[in-house]
């Protein structure tokens, strides 16, 4: 009797056993960026030489910065002034 | 808020394809990779000949990112478009999607293996730390991070190619525009010396002709 229990316990058991397998896909979430996160350019402090100058986190002194770099483009500004 | 774009010049651009080397040079893109192209219409026709050079124009809504399947496509806080190398499966979705032809697949092995996509990053790197050999190995310099502009637009020698925020952009086209000349007025002796005299100012706008 109790080895009859015992087996009908284990092929229960075993019925379910897929029940439980884990989910072998990622998370996805659709229109969702799924890579990994990116740092801004103002996170980095400027190079010692040929870099303009910002403080480092700040956002609008980092923007200042590629704004003047950006006016070197235009000859009239670079040659007229 | 800065809104990183690109612009060329169709009137300025010589097809001299400074752009695409620099950009070869500075990312170390491999061969069969051209994350920037110089395209010319009506070539040899006297007069007519038309050239600009092409990359990927970092759309505001950008078609890339709305077909990508796995969602590797992100835009930084200053509109530029990236994507994650990691997550990318090399469908090539976003190829057919891009008016632009941008992104690009590298192809090795007899049977045209295709690899991950590889596409302008408007010198931005990518999701890997800033300034890291990671980085670069797997999208190029981040000159952003340094403060600088994309090497194609600072090494154009007629600043044809002009990058950065679309409002500067945008500001520096429309003088350009407003006071173009033919020959030595749109580049030569006086951009590439000086005006010759102190005090001078650039040559005034055109009178009744169309730019």
């Amino acid at each position: 009797m109790k080895g009859a229990l015992a087996l009908l316990v284990t092929l229960a058991v075993l019925a379910v056993s897929a029940c439980g397998e884990r989910e072998q896909t990622t998370e996805f979430k659709r229109g969702k960026y799924q890579g990994k996160p990116d740092s801004p350019s103002w996170s980095n402090a400027p190079l010692a030489y040929e870099s303009g100058k910002w403080t480092q986190g700040d956002r609008a002194s980092w923007e200042e910065s590629i704004k003047n770099r950006q006016l070197a483009q235009h000859e009239h500004k670079r040659i007229y002034q | 808020m800065a809104r990183m774009k690109f612009l060329c010049d169709a009137e300025r651009c010589i097809e001299c394809n400074g752009c695409v080397t620099a950009c070869k040079n500075e990312n170390e893109v491999p061969w069969g990779v051209n994350r920037r192209r110089v395209v010319t219409i009506n070539d040899g026709v006297v007069g007519a000949e038309k050239s600009i050079s092409v990359a990927c124009m970092h759309c505001s809504d950008a078609p890339c990112m709305a077909v990508c399947p796995v969602d590797c496509f992100y835009k930084t806080d200053d509109g530029v478009v990236l994507h994650d190398k990691d997550l990318c499966i090399g469908c090539g979705y976003c190829f057919y999607a891009c008016p632009f032809g941008a992104p690009q697949f590298p192809q090795a092995g007899a049977f045209g293996l295709r690899g991950k996509m590889d596409k302008c990053t408007f010198c931005a790197g990518g999701p890997e730390a800033d300034r890291s050999a990671v980085e670069f190995q797997k999208y190029g310099r981040n000159r952003l991070s340094e403060g600088k502009l994309p090497a194609c637009a600072e090494m154009c020698s007629t600043k044809a190619l002009l990058g950065g925020d679309g409002d500067v952009v945008a500001d520096i086209y429309r003088e350009r525009v407003l006071r173009r000349g033919k020959g030595s007025e749109v580049w030569g002796w006086g951009t590439a010396y000086g005006p010759g005299a102190p005090g001078a100012q650039p040559p005034a706008a055109p009178q009744g002709r169309k730019s």
